[in-house]
This record gives C-alpha cells, structure tokens and sequence, in this order.
C-alpha cells in the first residue's frame, strides 16, 4: 500500500505530471483570459499548429529514449514536399504521390538508420549530415519556387472541421497516431526495450535485445512520419516548397526535452511529450492572439526548455543540501 | 593502409601506435587535400578563381565562420556543445550595430571589446548552467539559442540598423587591410592560432581535451573542470560575440535575424574538421580548415556554374563523409592495436 | 559488535597496547612498526593521515559512520570489509570526491577539508582506482603526467620531459609499454599499471589502492608489490584494498575491518587469522563455502566445435552435461569471457560451432541462443548485467517481456508478479520492485541478475566471475543455488578467476592460456598447482 503511495508521489513530482498541469492551466486560464482563444475557429488553427510538431515528436521521442537523435526530419520534411511538387508537376496522381512521398521519407530513414546502426557512426553527427544533405537535395529537387495547384479536396480535408463543426480532420490523424505511439512505447515488449536500451545498450544487448535494428527501424518510422508531416504541410498551405519546415527540428527536440525525455536516454514518457506540444502550442497561440510578437515567444520556449531539466536537478540539490545540514547539526548536539 | 598487413609481433617502441598517431595528423592532411583538389579543379575550370579577389572574398567568407568554429571546436573538445553560437552573433551584431549608430565617433576597439562581452556573459550564461545546474550542452544552448534570439527580436522589435547610419570607419574595417591582408582575416588567423596553441602546448588546453576524453576521470584527476568548463563556454560566447561585430562590420544591416542557423553552419565545420562529436580529439586548426572548405564549396560551384542549390547537400555529403573516414580511421588503429596486444 | 560501538576516542589506545609480543618478525618492517606503537601514543610520530570518526549519508543511507584510523608512514594498511562495508566511500573520502558529513581528516596532524580532488591531490594523497580512469585519447605518457605536467620556460608542456618520464616508470614497473601511444585500446591490467605508475610520478606520501590487482596476472602482483614495499619503505604510507586475503598478508602490517559501515577493529595482521577476518567482517561464522554435490552426469547439453575468433582465441573445443559444472580457469586475458561471450552471441565468432543438445546455433544471435535455452550472467554486472537506472522488475523481466506479454500488450500486472516470485525464490533483499536496482548491494545485484536469468527457464546457465565483487555471506549462497541448479540437472558454464572457487565447484576444469585450451582437467586432477601450471605455462614459482 505504502509502496503505491511513494510510487504515486514519485510519480506526481515527476516534471512529466507538471508539465501536464503546466499545460492544463494554460489552456484554461487563456481561455478565460484571451479573446478568440476558446472559439471553435481557434481550435482549428491551433490543431493545425502543432500537427506537423506533435507528430514528428511522437517517433522523435522514442528516438531520444533509446539515446539517440534525429535532427534531419525537418530537412526530411522539406524533401518530401518537394518531391511532392515536383511529382505533381510531372503529372502523378496524388492518390499515388501521398504514398510514394511518404516512402521517399522512410528511405531518408533508411539513410540515417544504416549510417548510424549499421556503421556505428554518432547520431547527432550524421543527422547533421543529412540535415543539410535532405535540404540540399529539396533546392535540387524543386529550387527557390513553389508548386501549388493541389486538388481542392485534399487541402481543403487538411484544413477542414469533421461536417464542419468543431472538430478539426486531422485530429483523428493526431489522436490515432498517439495511441498507436503510446500503446507500443509503453505497454509492449519492444517499448520496454527502448528503454533499456537508451539507459545501457550493453547491457540491453546482453539481455538478448536487438539494439542496433531496432534503433534503425526507428529511424525508419521517423523518416516516414517526417514524410507524411511533409505530405500534410504541404496540403495545408497548398504549397509545395523546399524550404517547408526549415528549423522544425529544433522545435521538435525542444518539445520532446520539455516534456520530461532526458536527452541521455532511458527515461521519459509520451504523455510528457504530448503536453509538452500543447503547451508550446498553446503559448504561441495564446500571446500572438494578444499581439505578442511570435519571436518573443522564443524566450518563453528556451526558458521551459531549460527549467525542465533544470528544476529537478535543483530540488534535488537543495534535499540533498538541506539533509547534510540536519545531520550536522544532529553531530554538532551530539 | 598498409596498418593491417603490420607484423603482429611489432618490438618495442612500436611502429604501430607511431602509425596510428601519423595518422591522426592524416586527418587534417586529408581536408587540405580535399581542399587542393577542389581549388585545383575549380581553377582549371576558371583561372579567375585563383585571382586576387577571389581568394580574397573566399578568406573573408571564411573569417566569421572560422572565428566561431575555433571557439566551438574547444567546446566540442569538452564533449559539450553550443548551439546559441548563431543567436550570440545575432545579439551581439545588434548591439554593437544599435551602439556604434548612436555614437558615432566611438573606436573600433570599443565596438570589438563590446562583442566580445557580450558574447562572454551569454556564453557564461550557458557554463553555469551546464556546470552548475547539471543540465546537458545539448539542451541549455538549445534553449539559449531560443531565449538570445527572443531577446534580440524583442529588443529590435522589428527595427533594423542600416549601413548609413554605422559610421564610416567601422563599415571599412571589413575591407581595410594590414600589409595586405584583411583585418578580418588577421583577426581569424590570430585567433586560430591562439587556439591552437592554447589546446595544443598549454596545460589547460590538455585538460580541456582530457576532460573530454573521458569527463569522470577528469574530475578525479583533480582537474579543475568547472573553471575550465566555464573557461570554454566563455570562450565560445566571446568568439561568437568578435563573429557578430565582424558581421556588422561586413554587411552592414543588422537586424535581428542576423546569423539565424549559424549554428549548424559551425558545428558542420567543426565536424568536418575532424573534431569527434563526442570530445577529446581534434583540433583547432582542423576545425578552421572545415570552415575555409565549407566556404570553398560554395564559392567554387557559383564558379563552376553549378546550381547553388547542390550547395547544401555537397556540405551535408561532406560531413556525413567526414565521419565515415574518423570511424575509418578510429577502427583501424583499435584493430592493429587490438593485433598487437593480442600475442595470439 | 562491542567493539564497533566503541567510542572512537577509546580506540588508539586498545589497539596500541594490544599486540606488543605476537607480531613482531613475522612480517617485513619491525622497526618501524614498533615505532609507530610508541609513537601514536607519545605523539613523535604522528599519523600520515588520520581519519577520525567520520560519517556520510546518500539520502536515507548511510554508507559510513563513526569510523576512526590512523596510517602512518612507512606502513602499509589493509582495509577489508564485504562489498557494501563503505569502503568506497572512505577510499573517495579520502581522494576528495565526497566530504565527510561529520568527522574530520587529518593530514600530518592538521585537520583538512577537500573541496575536490584537487585538494587531496595536493596534500600528497594518491589513489589507484577499482575502474581505471584513463583519458583514451591522450597519450599514455600524457595521461601519468596530467595534472603536474613538465613545462619549459614559457609555461608550454614539455613533451620530451614527459616521455622521458613515464619510461622511466615503466622500467620502474618492469612494463613495456609505448609512452607515446594512446591509452585507448589497452588492456584493463596495462590500464591498472598506467594507474599504478600514475600514481607513482605524483610522488605520493599517502598511496590509497582500491582493489588495484583484480586485472592483474600473479607476476604483475609480485612486482607491484615490490613497488609498493619499497615506497612504503621510503616513508609513504600505504592504504591497500583487497578481497584476497593472501594478498592482504603478504603485503600489510595492519588491517582496518568495516562491517555495515561502521568501524569494527584495527589489527596487526599477523595477529589475525583469515578465518578471524572474515568473521569480523561477516559478524558470523561461515560454513563450508563451496558445496558442489556430485551429480551423475547426464546428456550432452553443449558442445563448441573449434571455436576461432582472429587475435582473441583460436580452437576452442569442449562439451558441458546436464548436471555439469564446468569451469573455465585462465589468466584475465586469457580467453575466458570472450570465448563464453561468442558462445551466448553477444560477440562474433570467425569459425567453429556452438550447438546445444545437438542443434547448430545462428552465429551472433543471444536471441537465438535464448531460445534455444541458454543463460549468460555476465561479467560485469553494471555494464552487462543490469540496466541500472531502471526498476527492479524492469531488469527482471527483461529477456522476458515478450513472453510475459498478452496479444503483445504489456499492463504492469503481470511483469511485477513475474518480477515478484523470482526475487522471492533468490531471496533478494530490496525494498521495493519499482526502485531503481543501483540502489541494491553488490551481492542483490548479482542475485537479480541470477533471477533474470533464471526465469527465462535456461538449460545451459553460464555465469561469469559470479561472486566477483559479492560479499561472502551471499557468496555462500551463490555457490549453493549453482549447486542445487547443477542437481536438478541444469548444465553450467562458470568462468572464474578464483582458484578455491574453480576447485571447489567445478566438476570439470578447462584452462585456457592466450586464446587457447591449455589443459582438460578432471575434478580429481584439478590442484591449484595444476591449474596454475597450465594457465601460465610454465612451472609455478613456489
């Protein structure tokens, strides 16, 4: 019973459950405080804010939990959506063009994947690498223009409301991916592993886990996720450009970090994530309705980016600090 | 290439572990020659990229990146990182910018003292928040990236410092020369080489690559890490912070997106210079070359008429390239050294 | 018990006036042993160093209280006490790493504070490491020299200086290592004698060693102790760690013993047995260590067929029956834990074959040796064995999620009951199956790290060094549950570099000398003569 109890408030001191409450009053005290904030109109636009974040993030964090990172997704992104364009300029049909980019994405994983795993080369490095590489090849691909004549019916499905009431379409999108997300990072064996793995792959390894393929179908999914987001950007803006989500990855990470995922692997949750992305939507939502400049908002982001790791390591400093002192002064009366 | 035909049995003294040091300055050999070869191609394609001016422009362009890339390679070094480098420069080039426009008659020391500065509290800012408060490189100078950025857009609120309003002597200290060479150029060049020597002969230069080889035997090597953390986190601050005034200087305009993205620029030359991500090798002048190869590329394809587009992916080929050969390298040594030890 | 509780202050003076006869000539230095006697109590020869009741918590635990010893120069000190005692925490105590609490250190006298390492670096205090903690990157020579590096006049480091330096050691040492190489890639016993030479360049009055010959061959032992005796013999005083005693008796005048944290006695060593020493340290008596039952042997479980792997062993060939212990006795560097590793899959093989009960096992695959029921409890627990931030439970059920799972899915139940029955049955001392499993002992470490295993139901079991660094108490009980496993007719693997524990449970013995089957020895031919003989190759010096 006590056990429950101590695993409980271990639990709720955790920064994933305060970022979760951060998060709630956020969005219930702009409600109450922001004109326009609550409007059903609101709502859509701020779903479609964080789609393309709150998706990348979802394989993004199990990346990161198994220690990893995949700074390339933007730049994966903005190949897709010029490959996109380019494909519709050569005539495709979109019912095959949506797939085929989707795949194009999976492969810039496979990249990825095989120089990480299969030659053993850093992740952050070679994510780098191919940050500039997949950007590069969007300019090849596509240059400085843009393509934009996409079917009503598809752009308008991205930014359209289910029978146009409140609910936006692509939430069901969002909501069924992070179940999917959740449920495999959290209640299967192969979520288990992620874990063990971002905390000592050594040791995972002895314990009979693939380490290195399962590290590189994860950057399979993170290459096709980037390339559905890229499919979706797309359609939203109905524009096709090269430099579609240019900087994304930097937001993604600092989402992911601000939801409680320690960038040395092993720990964090996807719930933390999640709030983590409304939070950060939420914010920017909320300031720019109130006509604070969107870049201001950077301050408040870089801020929450490092309290998040930052107050937990002080809470436990000052325990640790306020303990010692009790016990000299339970020596000095002795 | 020829490590693995090495006997297994090498005598005292061993030839070996010579090798394998030889080839540790291969990797610094292996950018200059990557680098002659393209300048030698690129020439003979076009003669006029061997001209005065281009290869003025080109040590110029490369001026502002390698400044940065010397403080970040130091970082590295550490087995940290700075990611705020860009926004630094942002925030520096716009004070100094805002600051030279309202006083006119000011000296360009002054405004390099000042970029200097500025750049030192916000890379101190990041030390102490690395140090002190336990929080991983990778986060808090992700995080600084943000807030210095935010700070310089609310500051600006949109503005922009133009060049007819710098005074004249600061917008031709981009171009003046010193016996012939561009002050920009001298100031990288003095501060590769401080750099250099600094990590190379210098005791806390070995402890800034012993702390990065391996971080928990630093500390119990009663190194003094925190000092030399801090030390390194200044550093790159203040370099980045020289980077944003040599910027103003050069350009003229700031405004408060000056050097957004910079940071991948730099931390792509450090790579590609042959600074292991993960700390303890490396060098400073290595990472000065990754600048000045990185800045080549992009100035040989305009000359080669090559669309500027396949830029960005040549530099993201090159750092993926450049890893391949430091994991090359790293595998040999460990297999003839693995031989050598082995006697089997 | 008594003695432990003793007022600190009582005890200089009872540990003084105890040994005036008995020890004297038995052991190297008399004379200066009987000098630090009169000495501690007219106070002419104070203590090098002296560590008076010092106390230090982590959270809720508290890893060392009221704890009192003097060294003095010219004397080497034993400090012994089961995995878990504090030792650690006095050896980082004193190093510089963790301040005392309560307490005080005294250096010649002088009460001292160490705000790092720094500080105890200065005051002339080296320490030897358990784990090695070398630069990989930088030079061998520059790795001895960090910290008070050679300069020339314009304060650069001299690197001829430095070379010069640490070949001079090395001869000191009797070691031929290249100075100019990196240390990456050396071998953890030229790692150790890096260490050991690094603490000899610092000129060191106080030389504290933690377990420093682990790694290290019988020749290796001899000559740093020769080393050690002649520092010691200039003037140094000497802190020494160890779990052999036999290296404990050759070695030190005096013995410090810690059980549970607390002081229990300062002896000279000639005063004690090993058997009074290990009772002070357990605090009970222990039975026979190492009780293999005889088993008839039954099928053939495992056979490795010629087993190479290019520069680390080569032909490799044995069989392990149902019921079996085999050993597999060698030098550290032998072969040992890379052959069984190869044979698990976590490690590649060149050629040969694996096969359990007669089927060819995929090469490289642990997930396939699983399977096919074979069990590796590995070297090194906190690198191989456990993930030490994660639960308990966590750790437990690892090889086993997927078999605990239902329609793939994972919901907490039945894991922690999983996670539950099998820390009961190795009666694992926890508080609770969500704490982090760094959190337990060496020894219930180990014993989860058995669970783990044992659950997933094995048929072959290999263990590595299985008591290494575990208390006595639970090694007993490690010897026993191999033994009744081996009766219930599991087939085991045990690599071990402890002779007692080779000879006493192994019903098999197979050497292994640089990457190769030395010798085969039955369990009536296994002496520790012969085994010696075979792994090093030579006749053993007497």
């Amino acid at each position: 019973m006590s056990d429950r109890v101590a695993t409980l408030r271990s639990r709720l001191t955790s920064w994933d459950s305060i970022i979760v409450v951060l998060t709630v009053l956020v969005l219930v005290v702009a409600s109450f405080s922001v004109d326009n904030f609550g409007t059903s109109r609101n709502f859509t636009f701020m779903v479609l804010d964080l789609l393309p974040i709150i998706l990348i993030a979802l394989p993004m964090t199990m990346i990161i939990v198994t220690g990893e990172i995949d700074l390339s997704v933007a730049s994966t992104l903005g190949l897709t959506s010029s490959m996109m364009g380019w494909l519709w300029n050569q005539g495709l049909s979109i019912e095959s063009i949506i797939p085929l980019c989707i795949v194009i994405g999976a492969v810039c994983g496979v990249v990825n994947g095989f120089l990480i795993t299969g030659l053993g080369l850093p992740s952050l490095a070679v994510t780098i690498g191919t940050l500039a590489l997949y950007r590069g090849l969007a300019f090849v691909v596509l240059g400085d223009g843009a393509v934009a004549d996409f079917p009503f019916d598809y752009t308008g499905w991205v930014t359209g409301t289910i029978g146009g009431g409140a609910v936006p379409n692509v939430l069901i999108l969002i909501v069924a991916l992070a179940l999917i997300f959740g449920i495999v990072q959290h209640a299967t064996p192969f979520g288990r592993s992620l874990y063990a793995i971002g905390a000592n792959a050594q040791a995972a390894h002895f314990s009979g886990i693939r380490v290195a393929r399962t590290k590189f179908w994860l950057y399979v999914v993170s290459g096709a996720v980037a390339g559905l987001v890229g499919v979706l950007w797309t359609l939203r803006y109905a524009s096709a450009r090269a430099d579609n989500g240019a900087g994304l990855e930097l937001a993604v990470v600092a989402a992911v970090l601000l939801g409680g995922v320690s960038i040395f692997g092993g720990k964090g949750s996807l719930p933390g994530v999640l709030a983590g992305v409304v939070l950060l939507t939420a914010l920017q939502n909320a300031l720019r309705l109130e006509d604070v400049s969107g870049q201001a908002l950077n301050i408040v982001t870089g801020t929450l980016l490092v309290l998040s790791v930052l107050l937990p390591n002080v809470t436990t400093a000052v325990r640790g600090n306020w303990q010692r002192r009790k016990l000299r002064q339970a020596a000095a009366t002795r | 290439m020829t490590i693995t035909s090495t006997p297994t049995k090498a005598p005292l003294g061993n030839p070996v572990a010579q090798k394998a040091s030889g080839l540790f300055k291969q990797r610094e050999l292996g950018i200059v020659l990557a680098l002659a070869l393209l300048v030698a191609y690129t020439a003979i394609d076009n003669p006029r990229f061997l001209s005065g001016q281009s290869i003025r422009d080109n040590l110029l362009n490369t001026a502002i990146l390698a400044v940065m890339a010397t403080g970040q390679a130091i970082v590295v070094i550490t087995r940290n990182i700075d990611l705020s480098v860009g926004s630094v420069l942002g925030i520096s080039a716009f004070a100094v910018a805002t600051l030279m426009s309202k006083n006119q008659d000011l000296p360009m020391i002054v405004a390099l003292l000042v970029g200097l500065g500025v750049g030192a509290v916000a890379g101190l800012v990041n030390g102490v928040l690395v140090r002190y408060g336990k929080v991983p490189a990778l986060v808090v100078t992700l995080g600084t990236l943000y807030i210095y950025r935010g700070i310089t857009y609310s500051w600006a609120g949109g503005s922009q410092v133009n060049a007819d309003e710098l005074p004249r002597h600061f917008l031709t200290f981009a171009n003046d020369s010193i016996l012939g060479i561009p002050w920009l150029v001298l100031i990288a060049l003095v501060v590769i080489a401080a750099g250099s020597i600094m990590m190379r002969n210098y005791r806390v230069g070995r402890e800034l690559y012993a702390m990065g080889s391996s971080p928990a035997a630093a500390e119990l090597a009663g190194i003094k890490v925190a000092r030399n953390l801090l030390g390194a986190f200044v550093l790159s601050g203040a370099l980045a912070g020289l980077a944003g005034v040599l910027y103003a200087a050069r350009f003229g305009t700031v405004d408060a997106a000056a050097g957004t993205g910079y940071e991948l620029n730099v931390v792509a030359a450090v790579v590609v210079g042959g600074v292991a991500v993960f700390g303890g090798s490396g060098t400073v002048w290595g990472a000065a070359l990754g600048a000045l190869l990185l800045t080549v590329i992009g100035s040989a394809l305009a000359v080669l008429d090559i669309n500027q587009f396949w830029q960005q992916a040549i530099v993201g080929a090159l750092i993926i390239l450049a890893i391949c050969a430091d994991r090359l390298v790293a595998f040999r040594i460990a297999r003839s050294l693995r031989k050598r030890d082995a006697h089997v | 018990m008594a003695e432990a509780n003793a007022r600190p202050e009582d005890q200089p003076t009872r540990r003084d006036e105890q040994p005036a006869e008995a020890g004297d000539g038995t052991a190297a230095q008399p004379a200066a042993r009987s000098g630090d006697r009169s000495g501690a109590r007219s106070g002419d020869r104070p203590a090098r160093l002296e560590v008076h009741d010092v106390a230090k918590s982590f959270g809720a635990v508290a890893a060392v209280q009221g704890v009192s010893f003097p060294l003095y120069p010219g004397e080497a000190h034993a400090l012994v006490g089961e995995n878990g005692a504090g030792k650690s925490t006095i050896v980082k105590m004193l190093a510089g790493v963790h301040r005392p609490d309560t307490g005080t250190l005294r250096v010649d006298g002088v009460d001292v504070d160490f705000g790092g390492p720094g500080d105890a670096k200065a005051a002339g205090i080296a320490v030897i490491y358990q784990e090695p903690t070398l630069f990989p990157d930088l030079s061998v020579a520059e790795n001895i020299a960090m910290g008070n590096q050679p300069l020339t006049k314009l304060r650069q480091l001299d690197r001829k200086a430095m070379n010069a330096n640490a070949e001079r050691l090395f001869r000191r040492l009797g070691v031929p290592l290249d100075p100019a190489r990196p240390a990456r890639g050396l071998s953890i016993a030229d790692q150790q004698l890096v260490e050991i030479a690094k603490a000899l360049s610092s000129e060191a009055r106080v030389l504290i060693m933690d377990e420093p010959t682990a790694a290290l061959s019988a020749v290796e032992v001899e000559r740093l102790f020769s080393v050690v005796r002649s520092l010691r013999d200039e003037g140094a005083a000497i802190m020494f760690i160890s779990h052999r005693f036999e290296e404990i008796t050759a070695l030190c005048e005096r013995v410090t013993i810690m059980r549970d944290g607390k002081h229990v006695a300062t002896e000279l060593v000639a005063d004690l047995s090993v058997d009074d020493m290990i009772r002070r340290m357990v605090g009970r008596d222990l039975s026979a260590l190492f009780p293999k039952q005889d088993v008839d042997p039954g099928e053939v479980v495992l056979e490795v067929e010629g087993l190479s792997r290019e520069g680390v062993f080569k032909d490799i060939s044995f069989s392990v029956r149902s019921g079996e212990i085999v050993a597999l006795a060698g030098l550290v560097g032998a072969g040992r834990s890379e052959v069984m590793q190869a044979v698990f899959g976590v490690d590649p093989y060149d050629t040969g074959t694996v096969k359990l009960h007669g089927r060819r096992l995929k090469k490289g695959s642990p997930r396939a040796a699983m399977a096919a029921g074979m069990a590796l409890v590995p070297e090194d627990r906190r690198q191989q064995g456990l993930v030490m931030e994660l639960s308990i439970e966590r750790n437990v059920t690892l090889p086993r999620a997927r078999k605990l799972a239902r329609l793939g899915l994972l919901f907490g139940g039945s894991e922690r009951a999983h996670a539950h029955t099998w820390t009961q049955k190795l009666q694992t001392k926890l508080g609770r199956l969500s704490d982090a499993v760094g959190t337990l002992s060496g020894g219930n470490q180990q014993k989860v790290v058995l669970a783990k295993w044992l659950a997933t139901g094995p048929k072959l079991l290999i263990v590595d060094e299985p008591t290494r660094g575990i208390d006595v108490g639970t090694k007993a009980e490690v010897h026993r549950l191999m033994s009744s496993l081996a009766a219930d007719g599991l087939a085991v693997v045990m690599v071990s570099s402890e002779l007692p524990e080779v000879l006493g449970m192994a019903d098999r013995v197979v050497v292994l000398r640089e990457g190769r089957v030395a010798a085969r020895l039955e369990r009536a031919e296994a002496t520790e003569e012969s085994v010696m003989y075979a792994a090093m190759g030579q006749e053993v010096a007497a």
